[in-house]
C-alpha cells in the first residue's frame, strides 16, 4: 500500500494552547481523505505542516514520501494548496492570475498562457479572463484560486474548507472539479465542516477534535458506529405512545416525537403502525431516518 | 535564465502591474512631491532666500522626501500579501522564498526613479538647473539608488510586522517628517541647538548634501562615501531583518 500522506505523532502548540496532540495520519495515494471537525480543532494547522507552511513542534510527516521539513522542496514540487483564505490576486485579471501561477511552476510563456486558457474554460470563468479578479463574486474566486492550484497536476492537493461560503452552484463545481482529480488518480486531502461534502467526496473521513483524530474509516463505517435506522413519529399524545412501545421508544418533547429503533424495511414499519393504531394512538407523521455524520460527530463529541 | 531571477522576474512583473492599477497611490507618490517642490519654492523660497537662488538649494531636498516616502509605501503591499492567502500560496510553491519580496522591493525602485524624474522635470520647467556633468549625474543616481533600496527593504520590514496593509501604511508617514530635520529644506546650522545635533548627524542630512553637491558639479567625496555608507548600513539591516522576519514565519 503506497502512502501519499504519512504522519507520525505529529504536535504542535500555540502558546498555552495545544493544536495538535501527537496525530497520525496515513492518506492512500489516490484517494480523497476528508479531515472533518469543529472551528479550533486543528484542521487548518494540520494542512499547514503538511503543505510545508509552518514547521511542527514535535513527530513528523511525509507528503509524496518527502519529509515535510527536511526535504521543504521535493514535497513543493509535488503538491498543491488552496488555503482558507484565497489567494488570489485582486488586482490582477482573472487571466494574469493563471499565467502568474502558471509561469512560477515553469511554463514557458506562451505555454502559460494556453493553460491559463484552458483553465479559464473548465471552471466557468471564460467570460470573465480580461477582468479584475477584485470584480468576481465569491464563489468565482474560489474557482479562480482551486484553478491556480492545478496549473500543473499534483501528487498531492490541499484543499482547506474548499466550499465555505459558496453558493450551491460554485459548490457543485467545486464538487465536480475535486471529482474528476480524484478519478485522475490525485491524492486529495480535504478540510471541512460540513458532513455532507465528507459524505459526498471522500473515501476515508476522519474526525478531528481538539487536536486528536477520535475516529476514522469510510463514510459507511463511521454510520454503522451508530445504532442503525429509526423510525421518527409525529404524535399529538406521546405518554400514549411510550405506554404501547416501551422502553425501546424515546420522546423529543420538543419535536413533538417519538423515535424507535428499526432495520428499516416496510413489514417493520407496518408492524409497528399496526400496533400504536391496535392501541388507539393516533401518529400524525412517520419519517424513516438513516444516521448522518452529523449523529455520528455530534455523539462521538458529546461524551 | 537560472530559475530563481525567472521566479523573480514574474513577481516583480506583478508588483509593477499592482503599482500601475493602484492610480490613487501613484498619483499620489507624484503629485506629493510635485506640489511640495512648488510650495517651498514660491510660497516659503521667497523668504528663505529673496535671491531666487532657493531653487537650486531645495531640489535634492524634494528629491529625497520623494523617495523616501515612495519606497516608505512598500510597507502597504506587502502587509497586504502577509493578511491575505497570497502568501501562503507562494510560500507553498518550489521557488526563491524572498522572491515575492525582491518583487516588491524591485518595483518601489522602479516606480520611485519614474517619480523622481517627474519631480525634476518639473524643476527643469520652474528653471532649475543643475552643473553636473554626466559622471556626476550618474553618481548622484547612484547614491539615490541605494538609498532607495534601504528605504525600501525598511519598509518591508514594517509591513511584515504590521498586523494590516493600513497599519503598515503610518511608516510612510514617520518617514515623510524626517527630512524636515535634516538639511533638506534650511541649512542645519539654521536650527536650534537641541534640533541640530539630531539633523546633522541623521542618515538623511549626507545622502542630501551628496546629492546636492554631486548635481551641483562639486561633489565632497567624505560627504559622497559617508552617504554610501549610511545607506550600505540600513540596507544591510534591513534587508536582514526582512529575511528573518519572513523566516520565523516558518517557525508559527
Amino acid at each position: 500500500m503506497v502512502y501519499d500522506i504519512n504522519s507520525s505523532r505529529l504536535s504542535k502548540r500555540y502558546g498555552a494552547t495545544e493544536v495538535l496532540r501527537g496525530l497520525d495520519l496515513t492518506v492512500r495515494a489516490g484517494s480523497v481523505f476528508a479531515l472533518l471537525g469543529p472551528n479550533g480543532a486543528g484542521k487548518t494547522t494540520l494542512v499547514r505542516i503538511l503543505a510545508t507552511l509552518v514547521e511542527p513542534d514535535a513527530g513528523r510527516a511525509t507528503v509524496a514520501g518527502h519529509d515535510v521539513v527536511r526535504e521543504r522542496r521535493r514535497v513543493q514540487e509535488a503538491i498543491s494548496l488552496t488555503g482558507q483564505h484565497t489567494a488570489v490576486d485582486e488586482l490582477l485579471t482573472g487571466t494574469e492570475n493563471l499565467v502568474m501561477a502558471a509561469r512560477l511552476r515553469r511554463f514557458g510563456r506562451r505555454d502559460a498562457r494556453r493553460r491559463a486558457a484552458e483553465l479559464l474554460d473548465e471552471f466557468d470563468l471564460a467570460a470573465a479572463g480580461h477582468r479584475l479578479a477584485r470584480t468576481y463574486s465569491g464563489g468565482m474566486r474560489r474557482r479562480l484560486d482551486l484553478a491556480m492550484s492545478l496549473v500543473r497536476a499534483p501528487r498531492v492537493l490541499f484543499l482547506d474548507e474548499p466550499t465555505t461560503g459558496l453558493d450551491p452552484r460554485s459548490r457543485q463545481t467545486t464538487w465536480d472539479a475535486v471529482a474528476a482529480l480524484a478519478r485522475a488518480g490525485v491524492t486529495v486531502l480535504l478540510t471541512t465542516q460540513y458532513l455532507e461534502e465528507a459524505d459526498q467526496l471522500a473515501d476515508r473521513v476522519a474526525l478531528l477534535d481538539r487536536g486528536a483524530i477520535i475516529a476514522d474509516g469510510t463514510p459507511d463505517e463511521l454510520k454503522a458506529r451508530l445504532a442503525g435506522d429509526r423510525v421518527e413519529l409525529a404524535v399529538p399524545e406521546a405518554a400514549a405512545a411510550l405506554a404501547v412501545l416501551g422502553a425501546r421508544a424515546a420522546h423529543d418533547a420538543a419535536r413533538g416525537t417519538v423515535t424507535v429503533p428499526t432495520d428499516g424495511s416496510a413489514a417493520a414499519v407496518r408492524a409497528l403502525l399496526n400496533t400504536l393504531d391496535t392501541h388507539g394512538v393516533r401518529v400524525d407523521r412517520v419519517a424513516v431516518h438513516r444516521p448522518t455524520l452529523d449523529d455520528v460527530f455530534l455523539t462521538l463529541t458529546r461524551g | 535564465m537560472p530559475a530563481a531571477i525567472l521566479d523573480a522576474s514574474v513577481l516583480i512583473g506583478r508588483s509593477l502591474r499592482h503599482t500601475r492599477r493602484a492610480l490613487d497611490t501613484l498619483l499620489i507618490g507624484v503629485l506629493l512631491p510635485v506640489m511640495i517642490l512648488l510650495l517651498f519654492v514660491y510660497v516659503f523660497g521667497g523668504a528663505i532666500d529673496p535671491g531666487g537662488r532657493y531653487l537650486t538649494y531645495v531640489v535634492p531636498g524634494i528629491v529625497l522626501l520623494c523617495a523616501g516616502y515612495g519606497a516608505a509605501g512598500t510597507a502597504v503591499p506587502v502587509a497586504a500579501d502577509m493578511t491575505t492567502g497570497a502568501i501562503d500560496r507562494f510560500r507553498s510553491l518550489p521557488i526563491l522564498r524572498s522572491a515575492v519580496l525582491v518583487g516588491h522591493v524591485t518595483a518601489s525602485i522602479v516606480r520611485n526613479l519614474v517619480s523622481t524624474a517627474l519631480v525634476l522635470l518639473v524643476a527643469f520647467a520652474i528653471g532649475y538647473r543643475p552643473g553636473a556633468d554626466p559622471g556626476q549625474w550618474l553618481a548622484a543616481l547612484g547614491v539615490l539608488v541605494l538609498y532607495l533600496l534601504a528605504m525600501s527593504w525598511l519598509a518591508v520590514c514594517f509591513g511584515l510586522l504590521a498586523s494590516s496593509a493600513e497599519g503598515a501604511s503610518s511608516f510612510s508617514f514617520v518617514i515623510l517628517f524626517l527630512p524636515y530635520l535634516s538639511s533638506a529644506f534650511v541649512p542645519v546650522d539654521t536650527m536650534p541647538a537641541v534640533l541640530r545635533g539630531f539633523a546633522a548627524h541623521q542618515p538623511l542630512t549626507p545622502v542630501i548634501e551628496a546629492i546636492r553637491g554631486l548635481l551641483a558639479g562639486a561633489p565632497d567625496g567624505g560627504t559622497v562615501a559617508l552617504a554610501a555608507a549610511w545607506s550600505a548600513g540600513l540596507l544591510a539591516l534591513g534587508y536582514g531583518a526582512a529575511t528573518y522576519l519572513f523566516g520565523r514565519r516558518a517557525r508559527r
